[in-house]
């Protein structure tokens, strides 16, 4: 897929991949969260070289992909509930007040409470956004984020990952679309071709 | 870890209640299959006897696949896999606990089952224990390697063909032994025998079973 690929991202910045439909974008991603084992090469993580795919790695990073992970039968507070649980990140204080505080940040108060087979694309959307807040993971890896949402959608991702950069964190995002951040903060790396 | 493993057992079980016709499916299939033999092969009790133990083991078996297809495939589908895959836990204790849900949702109701459908084959009362014992254990086994195939298979368009030829040669030790204790169990002979080895398949299947579904989900995210 892509070859003599090299980067690195410091806490605090924003990485955005682009590049033509498949030039690799999802690949990346996938390979840095341990789906893919990359041919050659190796993922650093504080300067050690790291098994992408160890669970002390896994506890760092949520990788959210081009589809909303959610339950069609569960509603959205049960989705991220059970995110919460799976990945044994209890939230300071009450779950219930941290759920409701994440899915008031990404405006689906209202949608919380609904099945998600009722949602559209865009509202299930909002929730994995939700799930992705309440995840105290350092590093995103979000392949394609601001796809199917409105303009509000939009810019409620722009301010999440404003303020997981201000809190130290890194965002790797395969998009095409502007997030909003100033270029110093969100360096490009175009796949696809040659530098 | 534990808490992560009865989320995902939690959250099966409950999304299973939101649909219960894809639960009943798989016990209404064995007690059809098991209800055509009286049907088409004799209404005469003591010939139905003998063949009874073969009769509810083939077709608890059966029943038991049928619902295995879709153990990983909808996770897979929606995308909830990959943040099962991603969670930082051990997968292996996950996969447990999702063949533990289809168990609990399979195998016991299908044991439960067992009894009823054993009077319309002619089964004495005083067999019911050793069926019951003998099809709980071995319905554990089923799960376990029905769920190392649904594994395998996942990524396999269709591929409920291919389970079945997967994992029906795997199930025949559970098969002989399981039709043997509920023969002797008619019989009126103890069981005992041909329930520990059940018991002892059923071990085997809980430890290495659940590090070959992980092993096996991995290989299919890539």
């Amino acid at each position: 897929m892509f070859a003599g690929l090299r980067f690195a991202v410091s806490a605090g910045l924003c990485l955005q991949v682009v590049g033509d439909n498949g030039a690799g974008k999802t690949t990346l991603l996938r390979t840095l969260a341990g789906l893919l084992e990359p041919d050659e090469g190796e993922v650093r993580w504080n300067g050690q070289r790291v098994e992408t795919r160890s669970l002390e790695f896994q506890r760092e990073f949520v990788y959210l992909g081009h589809q909303p992970p959610l339950k069609d039968d569960l509603t959205g507070r049960e989705n991220l509930r059970f995110g919460l649980a799976l990945r044994g990140t209890a939230p300071a204080g009450d779950a219930g007040r941290a759920i409701d505080a994440a899915l008031a940040e990404v405006g689906a108060t209202a949608l919380g409470d609904r099945l998600v087979r009722s949602l559209s694309t865009g509202q299930r959307r909002r929730i994995a956004l939700a799930a992705l807040r309440l995840t105290a993971a350092r590093i995103w890896l979000l392949d394609e984020p601001v796809t199917n949402l409105d303009a509000a959608g939009q810019a409620v991702v722009a301010s999440m990952v404003a303020s997981q950069l201000d809190a130290g964190g890194i965002v790797v995002a395969a998009t095409h679309q502007d997030l909003g951040l100033a270029p110093a903060r969100c360096p490009q790396l175009v796949l696809g071709r040659r530098a | 870890m534990i808490g992560a493993a009865l989320a995902v057992l939690a959250r099966d079980l409950r999304l299973a209640l939101r649909r219960p016709g894809q639960v009943l499916q798989p016990l209404a299939f064995f007690a059809v299959v098991t209800v055509l033999f009286p049907l088409g092969y004799t209404p005469e009790l003591d010939k139905l006897r003998q063949i009874a133990p073969g009769v509810l083991w083939v077709a608890a078996l059966l029943a038991s696949l049928l619902s295995l297809e879709s153990l990983f495939r909808e996770d897979a589908q929606d995308g909830t896999l990959e943040q099962i895959l991603l969670a930082g836990q051990p997968l292996a204790a996950l996969a447990l606990a999702k063949t533990a849900a289809h168990w609990l949702l399979t195998g016991l109701p299908l044991t439960l089952m067992a009894p009823m459908l054993g009077i319309a084959l002619g089964v004495p009362a005083s067999a019911m224990p050793g069926i019951l014992s003998s099809l709980a254990l071995g319905t554990v086994t089923l799960s376990l390697v029905g769920a190392v195939g649904a594994a395998l298979t996942l990524g396999v368009r269709r591929g409920g063909v291919l389970l079945g030829l997967l994992t029906l040669p795997l199930t025949v030790p559970t098969l002989v032994f399981g039709a043997r204790a509920t023969e002797l169990a008619i019989a009126g002979e103890g069981p005992s025998g041909a329930l520990y080895l059940l018991a002892a398949l059923a071990v085997l299947a809980v430890t290495l079973a659940p590090l070959a579904v992980a092993a096996a989900l991995r290989i299919g995210s890539e």
